[in-house]
């Protein structure tokens, strides 16, 4: 740990301290810290002094703006009015989610878990809505766009605010009365909130370029091996189709 | 004689090439056999068979295989190429067990059988997050709005109106090798690495769009948004957008393929993989990040001590030999050329090192031209074999003198739950009967 705590830059070093164990008071204040890791302005300011233009295309109206702009913010930005209960969350879930991920978001087979009590310092973690997700707002947007994952971008506005209700109830976020809308999501305090570093700390490794010498034979041992694990696909011969482990 | 018979041969309808050709008499068992005044098509399937045995008994040369005694198809009989029928095995190739649906999954390029830096249009790794799409290049349009002066929307005739540029860029899922982080898994190059492609993109900076809008002045993020059903979306911060990314159409010197984004694609030089955002439809300018899923839920490096890393986009320096690997064993002691691929999201690979012994000692590997910034480099080196076992390793330096990790350094610092951004040294094991495996050392 120390050597590569070394090499960092002391100052981006106090930065990803401040990032990453500080709790700020807020979503946009934890999104202003990372907006400064853009270190734009400068650049951004001559560009916009720039007259000339090639005159392609054409300009998109407002409501073709509207159509396409789905994305959410932490601060809740993009979320279009509509509500829904943890109630008809259970039923709309109970339609379109639970056949992948489980009556209660345990998930079948390989398809993600939605909750877990998984310690994240443990052994092979579950990271899950639960217990990793740190904004309730992104889960609204990942089941608006992308899910039911075989018709996509298919729900309603209330039916996708009713079913992120459902899931945060799941993972005893909020309580059974909880109503998910523009205005509750947003303050809605997720359990990993706090969990991530929004800078990058690499490099974190401090290996040198010894040419000679660089270990002594009695420190080349094997730990691990891939020979006798019945893992590997076959690289020759049609696909495999194998289903283990 | 012989020009007669290429002329015959052209003259037949293109169509019944194949079922005659015209197999020209083996000399030596012709004269053998004193069939000389026969025709030489009525011979045909006797003596083609002639010429195999000649192959397998090991005696051509002297004789002719019976592709050198005919006229093969003619032009266009394959209008859109493809490899030899005998290159079969070299596909894309994915770990059925690694995923729930092969839509939201990704397939590795056989890098075993990669002969330079460009990767294959047909071998390119695929990774989706809801399948590969099928959009109409004319009904396919990019969006770019937000904190901008004047919003536009682009059909792909307009784009290709704009300045090109054309760069090589190698992409990689961060997950490349994420399956070998607590131990030795895969006995394969092609799934502990095939992760990673590299292709000349061809298409417009994005600073020309941004500029062409007019970025706001407290503008810091883009979101890059994809077609697919997954909407699939990374925010991005400007100063990279204004740096070297591109909005590219074509790879290696045709349309992009619809596994790499037809019709058009984000290319984020030397950034993690999902970031150069597929079927590219809408860029929105912000002012901060939009924490997406796939930027929180995914993409993050849980740490031992149970926070993540997040916004972990760059590709750190790494290397790996593909040959020998376990798909292509060695056959007995002598003399060997180590071959293999550098890279670096940083810029350029500086040099490579290899070792026989685990690490212990290491040569200096040969760089060959080109070499590019933020592109797969090819190095090679000589390797004398004693026919005894070894650990071969190949080690990458970049321009900024980053030197890569063993995995045993790496696991100190990241533990073995970060799934992503495993840029360690590969450790191939060789013993004495030539057979390859994948091992870790401590």
């Amino acid at each position: 740990m120390s050597s590569s705590a070394r090499r960092l830059p002391a100052a981006a070093l106090a930065f990803a301290l401040v990032v990453g164990a500080a709790v700020p008071a807020s979503a946009a204040e934890t999104a202003d810290e990372a907006a400064q890791l853009a270190k734009s302005a400068p650049t951004v300011a001559a560009r916009s002094d720039r007259v000339e233009h090639y005159g392609y295309g054409t300009v998109p109206s407002a409501q073709q703006i509207a159509g396409w702009s789905i994305a959410v913010l932490p601060d809740g930005r993009g979320l279009p009015p509509g509500s829904g209960t943890v109630d008809h969350g259970a039923d709309v879930y109970a339609q379109q989610c639970a056949a992948c991920h489980g009556t209660f978001g345990e998930g079948e087979g390989r398809f993600p878990k939605l909750v877990s009590d998984s310690k994240l310092t443990g052994d092979q973690p579950t990271k899950t809505v639960g217990n990793y997700w740190p904004y309730a707002t992104t889960l609204w947007d990942y089941i608006n766009r992308a899910m039911p994952f075989p018709a996509p971008h298919s729900l309603s506005a209330d039916d996708v605010y009713a079913i992120t209700a459902y899931v945060l109830n799941l993972a005893n976020i909020v309580p059974e009365n909880f109503v998910a809308d523009r205005e509750s999501l947003p303050k809605v305090k997720m359990p990993n909130r706090h969990g991530f570093i929004l800078l990058d700390p690499r490099p974190d490794t401090a290996d040198k370029e010894c040419m000679a010498h660089c270990r002594t034979p009695d420190e080349v041992k094997i730990t691990s091996t891939a020979e006798g694990k019945d893992l590997t696909p076959r690289t020759a011969g049609p696909l495999d189709e194998m289903q283990s482990p | 004689m012989e020009l007669g018979r290429r002329a015959a041969g052209m003259l037949l309808p293109a169509r019944d090439q194949e079922a005659t050709r015209i197999v020209a008499p083996n000399r030596r068992s012709l004269f053998k056999g004193g069939l000389a005044a026969l025709g030489g098509a009525m011979l045909a399937p006797l003596l083609a068979r002639s010429a195999q045995a000649d192959a397998a008994s090991g005696e051509f040369p002297p004789g002719d295989p019976d592709w050198s005694q005919s006229v093969g198809p003619g032009v266009v009989d394959r209008p859109y190429g493809r490899p030899s029928q005998f290159v079969k095995d070299v596909i894309r190739r994915n770990v059925p067990w690694l995923t729930a649906t092969k839509e939201s999954s990704v397939s590795f390029t056989p890098l075993q059988h990669q002969d330079g830096i460009i990767t294959a249009n047909g071998l390119f790794f695929e990774r989706y997050h809801a399948g590969r799409p099928t959009v109409d290049p004319a009904r396919h349009r990019l969006l770019i709005h937000g904190m901008v002066d004047r919003p536009l929307l682009l059909t792909m005739a307009d784009i290709r109106r704009f300045p090109s540029v054309s760069r090589i860029h190698f992409i990689e899922c961060p997950a490349n090798g994420g399956m070998e982080w607590r131990a030795a898994q895969l006995n394969s190059l092609q799934f502990t690495h095939g992760m990673v492609s590299c292709a000349e993109w061809t298409g417009v900076r994005l600073s020309t769009l941004l500029d062409e809008v007019g970025i706001k002045k407290n503008a810091r993020w883009v979101l890059a948004e994809g077609a697919d059903g997954a909407h699939m979306d990374r925010s991005l911060p400007l100063e990279k957008c204004l740096d070297d990314c591109l909005v590219v159409y074509g790879q290696n010197g045709e349309a992009l393929r619809p596994e790499q984004g037809f019709p058009l694609r984000l290319i984020v030089p030397g950034w993690q993989g999902n970031v150069n955002v597929k079927w590219l439809r809408r860029l929105e300018i912000g002012d901060q990040p939009w924490f997406t899923r796939e930027e929180t839920a995914q993409y993050t490096e849980l740490m031992p001590d149970g926070k993540a890393r997040a916004f972990t986009w760059l590709i750190y320096a790494k290397s790996v030999i593909t040959f020998p690997c376990p798909e292509m064993p060695v056959k007995g002691a002598g003399v060997y050329e180590i071959r293999g691929f550098a890279w670096s999201g940083r810029g350029r690979i500086t040099h490579v090192d290899v070792s026989f012994d685990g690490g212990i000692n290491w040569t200096r590997a040969r760089l060959q031209e080109p070499v590019l910034p933020k592109a797969l480099t090819r190095f090679t080196a000589e390797w004398r074999w004693d026919g005894k076992p070894a650990l071969l390793q190949s080690r990458a330096v970049d321009e900024t003198g980053y030197v890569q990790p063993t995995i045993a350094e790496l696991r100190k610092i990241r533990g073995v739950n970060g799934i992503y951004n495993n840029n360690s040294v590969q450790t191939w094991q060789v013993k004495a009967d030539g057979s390859v495996f994948d091992v870790e050392l401590g």
